[in-house]
This record gives structure tokens, sequence and C-alpha cells, in this order.
């Protein structure tokens, strides 16, 4: 019976049950109620991948393995536990780094076990498998720092850039071609060969995620979370595994499909977000225009509180503003005590709000809002004529009006949220400075809006006790 | 050509197909714990990781295999109870 557990056919057969776990858990991600369910069937297939790969009798020595399970384990288990929500863009960016060096020394060991022989596709997949994986590592790195603001988290965009890009990767190529034929027209060993191109990875990895900042962070993290994906593929192809080939195309897809849609959100193709520089660009042009006319009207919080108060509807619409504020706990409160006067309140979010793939959502979410109330701006943007108030909390470009109205603005043609069709909207932000974009916004200037100015989480808790009181 | 390239090949593409579909259903609403989520799954490279890890092969394969079994656990399980600590905040009044 012994035998039967450790054969080929039922560790195989272990695999596609696992790939199937996979691909219901993913399924049950289509909607918020069995979402939860659907990731422990997933874990549940990852852990019948793992049990039957450690009974296997390719297995001899469990001493190092072991070692690395548990340390690998109690480093997991207390990053997922104490990340706060409005980091976890960072603790994701550092999750896909670990996925792509994983890959990337998978690879490595395949190619220098002398007892492996590998065949030309083996050795293609080991050069891929390493470069997408160092790449991965590399740029995740990079967007770690970025993005918890241990390095400039500013574009770095220097002369030549494409060409020094072009280089990196005609190099790794022809090394790469040097792995699989072998010619020795390079001179150097396999040990060599393998540490040049896992250099070059690392290299081209910081290259492309370098020019890449700020409000374009959503992008580069969702691009990174598919590489991380392929290169899981592309080490099922080394040691010729279905599991893992289907479980990175999985995520490789998913990646991508959310590169997609951070771009449509964008108006930007993924080219313009990987070499254009957004932000250092059109900060310089934004300066220049100063044809917008009208002036900024204040608010205080008694009379915003009195507007509020005969509301019908009201709108939140929040950005990154409010991550830095942690304002997501009393902007519920304000939302509950609006509902108690009968008022409608759901909560508008762009999809690129944030510094990744639905950020917002997750602050509301474990500020109790209720999923229901977080809505897209297709679905806000046709009833907005019908809505009394708008809150707009740390957001800016993705409400800036000069996205429909401004030819001439670089984000002319984004889908914004079209909170200047209200019939008041409240500004909360701290001061005049411009968003991420670096570009002016008229919604400011409107005649319907009102400037909030302060922290957000002060003013919307002094909006919460003069409703209590 | 070998035939169990052109497999391997075969299960690629449909993979990745069936991964498109499956993602275009998810709603904005769940984009970071479908990014976690996703990123627990690529952690499958735990399977190659130990058999390189855990085989008797050269010392040198033994450590690069121990180094990625150590990263592709951090991923799993991190990438696994942060997408369950995220989802279970998800409620509807």
């Amino acid at each position: 019976m012994n035998m039967f557990f450790q054969s080929e056919l039922f560790v195989n057969l272990s695999y596609i049950l696992a790939s199937i776990l996979f691909i219901f858990g993913l399924k049950m991600l289509s909607s918020p109620e069995t979402a939860q369910r659907g990731n422990l069937i997933s874990a549940l297939g990852m852990l019948l991948a793992i049990i039957v790969t450690l009974m296997g009798n390719n297995i001899i020595s469990y001493q190092w393995l072991s070692i690395a399970l548990i340390a690998g384990a109690i480093v997991g288990a207390s990053a997922a536990s104490f990340v706060k929500m409005t980091t976890m863009p960072e603790l994701v960016a550092l999750f896909n780094g670990f996925g792509g060096i994983a890959s990337l020394l998978v690879g490595s060991a395949e190619y220098l076990n002398v007892t492996s022989a590998l065949n030309a596709i083996a050795l293609t997949a080991v050069f891929l498998t390493v470069l997408i994986g160092g790449v991965t590592f590399s740029g995740s790195l990079l967007a770690f720092g970025k993005l918890s603001e241990i390095i400039n988290g500013k574009p770095f965009l220097y002369f030549g850039q494409r060409i020094v890009l072009i280089i990196f990767i005609v190099l790794s190529f022809v090394l790469g071609a040097e792995i699989i034929v072998d010619s020795g027209l390079l001179g150097i060993s396999r040990f060599y060969l393998l540490v040049s191109i896992i250099f070059i990875a690392l290299i081209l990895g910081v290259l492309l995620t370098a020019p890449i900042g700020g409000a374009d962070m959503p992008v580069i993290i969702a691009l990174l979370n598919s590489y991380s994906g392929v290169a899981a593929a592309a080490a099922g192809f080394v040691i010729n595994n279905n599991v893992l080939i289907v479980a990175g195309s999985l995520v490789g897809a998913s990646g991508l499909i959310l590169t997609n849609i951070m771009c449509k959100a964008m108006n930007r193709s993924l080219m313009n977000v990987l070499f254009g520089g957004f932000g250092a660009v059109s900060s310089s042009q934004g300066k220049e225009s100063g044809e917008i006319q009208g002036e900024v009207k204040p608010i205080n919080t008694s009379d915003a509180y009195l507007i509020l108060e005969a509301a019908n509807s009201v709108l939140f619409v929040p950005g990154y503003g409010m991550a830095v504020s942690q304002a997501q706990h009393s902007v519920r409160e304000l939302g509950e005590l609006l509902e108690e006067n009968g008022c409608e309140v759901n909560y508008g979010i762009h999809p690129v709000a944030g510094r990744m793939p639905g950020h917002m959502n997750v602050l509301l979410a474990e500020a109790n809002v209720s999923y229901d109330q977080l809505v897209e701006p297709d679905d806000v943007n046709p009833i907005m004529d019908t809505v009394d108030v708008c809150v707009v909390i740390g957001a800016n470009d993705v409400v800036n009006p000069d996205a429909r109205e401004n030819e001439g603005s670089p984000i002319y043609g984004m889908p914004v949220i079209e909170v200047d069709r209200a019939k008041t909207v409240f500004i909360l932000k701290r001061s005049m400075a411009s968003g991420f974009a670096g570009i002016d916004n008229p919604l400011f200037l409107k005649e319907n809006s009102r400037m909030l100015f302060g922290d957000a989480k002060e003013s919307i808790s002094t909006l919460v006790s003069e409703f209590k009181s | 050509m070998d035939s169990l390239f052109i497999m391997l090949l075969f299960v690629l593409i449909l993979a990745i197909f069936l991964g498109f579909e499956l993602i275009n259903k998810v709603p904005s609403t769940l984009h970071t714990p479908l990014m976690s989520g996703a990123n627990a799954i690529s952690g499958i490279t735990i399977v190659g990781a130990i058999l390189s890890s855990g085989s008797d092969s050269v010392l040198l394969t033994t450590i690069l295999g121990t180094g990625a079994v150590f990263f592709a656990t951090i991923n799993v399980v991190g990438g696994y109870l942060v997408t369950n600590r995220m989802l279970g905040m998800f409620k509807k009044k």
C-alpha cells in the first residue's frame, strides 16, 4: 500500500486534484460571499501538492527541507498576521519577489545538478525561469522600496533608457542561447554562465521598475504578479511538472488581466506606463497652464454638517489620501450616521485609487463597510445627477473633470468618477497641492465645489461629533 | 519533437485560456485579495523546490533547493493567510 502512495501515478493524480482545487478556488473568488471558502479550497490544493511531493520516493533527506519549511512558514505567517491593510501593496510586492526568487533558485538548482541531463527544451526553460524569476525578484524589491518610501517613489528617468534596456535584453538572450547550445564560444563555465544571466536578470528588473512611480504603481505590482506566475510555469517545464504549469499560467493570466484593467482605467497603453514616466513629464507641463479661472471656496465643518444633514444621497470617493490619514474608520462611522438619518450612502471606487488594484475596497471592508455599498465608476456615473453630496477624500486625478473636458490635459480620455455632476462636492484636502500626476484640477474651482481643508481623519471625526451632538 | 513537451505545452495553453475566463469574472472589489491569493498559488514552485532540496544530488543543488523552499514557503503560507484575513473582512449588512 505504501508503494502505491509513493508511486508516480498517485503523485500525478494528486497534482491533477490540486489543479482542480486551484481552479475552483479562483472560480469562487467571483463573489465576496464564496471568496473566503474559495481561498481555503485553493490552500487545500496547495497542501495536497506539498504533502504528496514530500512523501515521494525521490526525497531522501528531510533535514534541510524541514528547517526551510518551518522557517518559511514562521516568516510568512507573521508577515500575514501583522501587516496593516494600508501597507498591503508593500506586502504583495515582497511576496511577488519571493515567488520570483524561489523559481529562479529551482531553475538554477536543476541546471547545476550534474545528475539531471537536461535537453534543449529543458535548458530553454531554465533560461526563461532564471530570467523571469530574477526580473520579478529585483523588480519587486524595488517596488517594495518605493511603496514603503525607503527609496524615492518618483519615476526615475534618464537619457537613453530604452537603448540601455534593449542592450541588456539582447545580452541576456545571447547568454541564454549559449546555455541551450553549449557551444563553449564564450569561454565561460556553466556556473559562471548561469551567474551572468542571474546578474543581468536582476539589472533588468531594476531597469523596468525604476521609471515607474506614484500613481502608476498598481500597474507594475499587477505586472510583477503576472511575472511570478510565468516564472513558476517556466519552472514547470524544467522539471516536467504539470501542476506548476497550470498554477503558474493561472497566476500569469490573472496578473495580466489586472494589468490591462489598470491601464484601461488610466486610458494609457502598457508601453506608455512602462516607458512613459507620466508623473515626471506632466508635472512640468502642469505648472505652465494657468488658464483655469474661478476661485476656491472653502467650507468649515459646521456648514458641511448642515448640508450633509439635509442630503438624501451621499457618495464617498476615497483615494490614496484616505489610506495616508487612516480615515477609513471615521468615514464608515459618518456613513452609518448618515444612513440612520435616512440618507442613501455609497462609496465610489476608481480602479486605480490607491497603490494596488482594489486597495480602497480592502480598507473600507476592514472598517466594516458593507461590500454592496462599494460601487464602480460605471455604476455610479449614470446616476450622478441624483447625488446630493459627493465627499472626495484624498482623491485627485480620478475625479478630475479635465479628463472629460480638456483635450490638452495629459489625462484626457481617462475614465473618471464624475463627481462634479453631483449637486454639491466636498473635497477633503490638506492643501491646494496637485495630485500624483502633478496636474491642476479644475474640480476645486467649480461652482458646486467646497474645499474642506485639513487632515481628512480630523475633518470627518469633527463631522461625526456634529452629528452626535 | 518531444511528445512530453507537446503535452506540457498543451496544458499551458489550455490553462492560460482557463485563467483568463476565471479571472475576468472576479469583481474589482476583490482585486487585492485576488492578487495575494494568486501570489500564494504562484508559490507552487515549492513542489520543484522540495524535489531539488530533498533529492540525493550535489551539495549545491541541495543548498539552492533549500533556499527555494524557504522563499516559496513564505509565499504560500503568508499569501494564503493574508488573503484569508482580507476576505474575512468583506461582509454584507
